[in-house]
């Protein structure tokens, strides 16, 4: 194949996924609250994909990712392999990665688990669950909770991964501050 | 042409249309036509009249998310992008009338990305619905109905 030929056929590809990438970053919305707004995160009990529950508060200590994501949502699927990455990159300083699925059922959760080959617990999510945390209407949505358990950024649709890699690591340099309970 | 000129022109063709697959997939409701579109604030006046006929308002995504909030009066059908949404919302519809006036949303995810509406808009075509509407979510239905305080039901 003449170089050319090959340069049509690269471009060509790279305009359909570039056009793609731009249309997510444009569509994500960042919330990045200042530090005396910040909530503590909810705590809740779901089963992951095992059937044992898995409770946030155990997580407490750790840098949470908390993402809201589904199957059948393109921009959703396109964040795992980067999750993925940033849980082996990171995993040993404290970052835990906590997947909520809001399929409706667990079976394309268990086939989608080791396909993308995910490397992180991934809860059955509800409706409950959605509105705990503020309403979960479109995916996918990620939390990202310091080590005391307040919630420090909500990113609503597909965010660029170097974005979440910035905060996870100021994140992990931060001390454990034991939460105050709240009145 | 010799065998292997005709092998790198097909190659390039493979690789071109690769490309115009994954841009279409990606953009897949931006194919309704406008004509069939709804905006929600067109909506909410329909559903705020009183002397208007309701359309048969069909929910065609999540199950999750129809529980957490949906429109009031809406039918929840399953994902029109699997098959099983599908057979639901060719079995809801069958009976009616192919002038029935129909609005389909999902609102799942932003909506070049949304995998439900095109479909399911594509199945009452086929049946030869004539006054069907898709609802134009933008962005999600919590950003674009929710936050906008339109009327919310909740629950199954």
């Amino acid at each position: 194949m003449s170089a050319r030929n090959l340069l049509i056929g690269v471009a060509a590809v790279a305009v359909a996924f570039g056009i793609s990438s731009l249309e997510h970053h444009l569509r994500s919305n960042y919330v990045h609250p200042a530090p005396v707004q910040r909530a503590l995160a909810p705590d809740f009990s779901l089963p992951d994909l095992t059937g044992q529950r898995l409770d946030l508060a155990s997580y407490r200590g750790k840098v949470v990712l908390l993402d809201f994501w589904a199957t059948w949502c393109d921009p959703c699927r396109e964040e795992i392999p980067r999750f993925v990455d940033l849980q082996a990159k990171y995993g040993s300083q404290g970052l835990q990665i906590i997947g909520v699925s809001m399929d409706d059922e667990p079976e394309p959760v268990r086939d989608f688990y080791p396909r993308y080959k995910m490397n992180y617990p991934v809860v059955m999510g509800n409706a409950k669950i959605g509105e705990l945390y503020g309403g979960v209407l479109g995916l996918p949505i990620s939390f990202l909770i310091e080590r005391d358990g307040h919630i420090y950024a909500k990113h609503i649709g597909a965010t660029d991964v170097s974005v979440f890699e910035k905060e996870i690591v100021n994140l992990l340099q931060s001390k454990v501050t034991p939460a105050q309970p709240s009145s | 042409m010799n065998a292997f000129r005709r092998g790198k022109i097909l190659l390039v063709l493979a690789t071109i249309s690769i490309a115009l697959v994954a841009v279409v997939f990606a953009f897949q409701a931006s194919l309704i036509p406008a004509s069939r579109l709804m905006n929600p604030d067109a909506l909410v006046k329909i559903l705020q009249s009183s002397n208007t006929e309701k359309p048969l308002i069909i929910q065609v995504g999540s199950h999750v998310l129809y529980t957490e909030a949906h429109i009031p009066t809406s039918e929840y059908i399953g994902p029109a992008s699997r098959e099983i949404g599908l057979l639901q919302l060719r079995k809801r519809v069958e009976p009616l009338p192919r002038n029935k006036s129909i609005v389909l949303y999902c609102g799942c995810c932003p909506w070049n990305h949304c995998p439900n509406v095109k479909p399911a808009d594509d199945a009452l075509q086929a049946m030869g619905f004539t006054n069907v509407k898709v609802l134009y979510i933008a962005n999600n239905f919590g950003a674009d109905w929710v936050d906008k305080k339109y009327p919310v039901a909740k629950g199954d």
